[in-house]
């Protein structure tokens, strides 16, 4: 495994664009999340403070945080595609076989780097939050600062699983740009299957169900926005803003579910071509 | 003999297309083989296979004696296919790296085999600003790098200039020297014939032969032969039964052989018949000449 993983790397850390944008998707929510959380002086005229707003309080941020370090995603999804691209294009998975790598190892040095890569992340987006939490929170006692770190275990997972669907992604258009646009497809047709759903049920609610099964919903569904969570805290006596913000372990099973079957068919995909 | 790659009964299609046929060969450890045929022959879509690129349709092969796993025993074998490929943004040194990686192997023999191809010097260069003759030397290299039981060539000349070509070959003549198995596809003969012990030779995915060389087909080679007396050396020539066929041209006599006969003897019988010669080689077939009646035979 540690094999594997250093010959991935060593193609990653030699290129210089991944090498960017694996710096930007790691830095960028970082900077973020650190001028969100400083006091910003606006000459003079107002001062804006996030944390007044009680968002950097434990346990709501670990739910905020998360959910929006995840937008950032799509710079790794960008590493992904590519990392799959320019083997097809400099022909270099051939040449990997040839050198004795086998298929198996081919995509399995992929998904090793994807969830070293999630961990990293999760582990950094975990202290980040912890330390920006215990600055600024009301409540530091430790059963309140623990008790939804689950968002962290969601964020590991959708991380994975969404990288994964890259991984498919790019195994089965070859070209890292089709690949990208091939998400925005699915994006579209994971609506389209909505409406059906709509459509044939009859009720929103029950095709939002339908919907939660396909894979861009599922990984959507791990981190639910918080924004309407923050005004729940602001007016608790208005229930009818009341949602489901909570991490379920059936949501995680569902993308996990996915994660495995895209592994297992870009595995099948290799398997079958003539290079 | 020790066996290197068994190849039994293989066949690959193409939808309806049928690149292989029913192929079966070894290769034993030692020789030089030839795999030889036209553009479009089968010989790339074979060595796909063997090195586990390209899925086969029917039929089976296994390397050495048949225990390892195909990725495994390729970590034994060096390979180059058609075209050199290498991550261009690497440097020499930083792609000979991974391929050690991957098979496995100490990266303490890269400065030795750069050494091999002459590349030593510009190890530190990104592969994309080198030419293809040094691309395809630094495969060479890289093919090398965990001293294979055997290297396999696909065209390694192709595209290459005259030095390019030239260098290639010496590299190679000076690996089979070292008594390297070495396994060389291509459809230049002269190319095979120079380096190659055995030769395998195909025709739209069919073996036609398979074998040595020399024993490719029946034949005791041939005379060339000048003399004063033309006229008189003909008379001879075709009442001797050690001689078959006789061509013309000009006042070169060229007579083929049914049955083995040195130079030095036929000289003896020409003096005794009181024929001076003014020109005697005794030749075989080349390879090519030998291709061509195999492939116009069948």
């Amino acid at each position: 495994m540690l094999r594997l993983i250093k010959i991935e790397f060593q193609k990653l850390w030699l290129n210089k664009v991944s090498v960017v944008l694996i710096f930007v998707s790691f830095i960028l929510p970082f900077t973020v999340l650190i001028l969100s959380s400083i006091k910003i002086n606006f000459f003079g005229f107002f001062t804006l403070e996030l944390g007044e707003l009680g968002i950097f309080n434990f346990p709501i941020i670990w739910h905020i945080t998360t959910f929006f370090a995840s937008y950032f995603k799509f710079f790794f999804a960008i590493v992904v595609v590519s990392m799959i691209g320019n083997e097809y294009s400099n022909k270099t998975l051939k040449q990997n076989l040839i050198d004795g790598l086998s298929k198996k190892e081919f995509v399995l040095s992929k998904f090793y780097t994807i969830v070293f890569f999630s961990l990293c992340a999760t582990i950094l987006i975990g202290l980040a939050t912890f330390v920006i939490g215990m600055y600024y929170s009301s409540y530091t006692e430790a059963t309140i600062i623990f008790r939804e770190v689950e968002f962290l275990l969601a964020y590991f997972v959708k991380l994975v699983g969404f990288f994964s669907l890259c991984l498919f992604f790019g195994m089965l258009v070859k070209r890292s740009a089709f690949a990208l646009a091939f998400l925005v497809i699915l994006y579209i047709v994971e609506w389209l299957i909505f409406w059906a759903a709509v459509y044939f049920t009859g009720t929103v609610e029950s095709a939002f169900k339908v919907k939660g099964v396909l894979p861009l919903e599922s990984m959507y569904n791990l981190i639910n926005q918080p924004v309407q969570r923050i005004v729940m805290t602001k007016f608790p006596e208005k229930t009818d803003i009341m949602y489901d913000y909570a991490v379920h372990w059936y949501e995680i099973a569902i993308v996990l579910g996915w994660t495995t079957l895209f592994v297992f068919l870009s595995y099948q995909l290799l398997k079958k071509r003539d290079l | 003999m020790e066996p290197i790659l068994t190849i039994n009964n293989l066949t690959k299609k193409f939808g309806y297309l049928t690149a292989v046929k029913d192929l079966s060969f070894t290769i034993n450890k030692g020789n030089v083989y030839g795999i030889l045929g036209p553009n479009g022959s089968g010989k790339s879509t074979t060595l796909g296979i063997v090195l586990n690129v390209v899925n086969k349709t029917q039929g089976d092969f296994h390397w050495f004696d048949g225990t390892t796993s195909t990725h495994d025993a390729l970590k034994q074998v060096g390979a180059i296919i058609e075209r050199p490929n290498f991550y261009p943004y690497m440097t020499a040194e930083q792609n000979l790296k991974l391929v050690c990686r991957i098979k496995g192997v100490d990266q303490n023999k890269i400065d030795e085999k750069l050494t091999v191809v002459g590349l030593l010097d510009r190890k530190d260069h990104k592969f994309r600003t080198y030419s293809l003759g040094m691309k395809q030397r630094l495969a060479i290299a890289s093919a090398l790098l965990n001293d294979p039981e055997i290297l396999i060539l696909d065209e390694p000349t192709n595209g290459l200039d005259p030095q390019g070509i030239h260098q290639i070959r010496e590299i190679i003549k000076n690996i089979a020297a070292n008594g390297t198995t070495i396994l060389l596809a291509s459809h230049l003969l002269d190319e095979v014939e120079k380096v190659c012990s055995h030769v395998v030779v195909l025709r739209k995915g069919e073996k036609l032969y398979a074998g040595r060389v020399d024993e490719m087909i029946n034949s005791y080679g041939f005379f060339e032969l000048k003399a004063e007396k033309h006229e008189a050396l003909l008379q001879v020539l075709e009442t001797h039964s050690n001689i078959g066929n006789v061509k013309i041209e000009g006042d070169l006599i060229t007579a083929f052989l049914n049955e083995a006969m040195s130079a030095s003897e036929f000289n003896q019988l020409m003096f005794e018949k009181g024929i001076l010669l003014s020109h005697l080689v005794k030749r075989k077939e080349s390879l090519e000449e030998q291709f061509l009646q195999l492939t116009d035979h069948k």
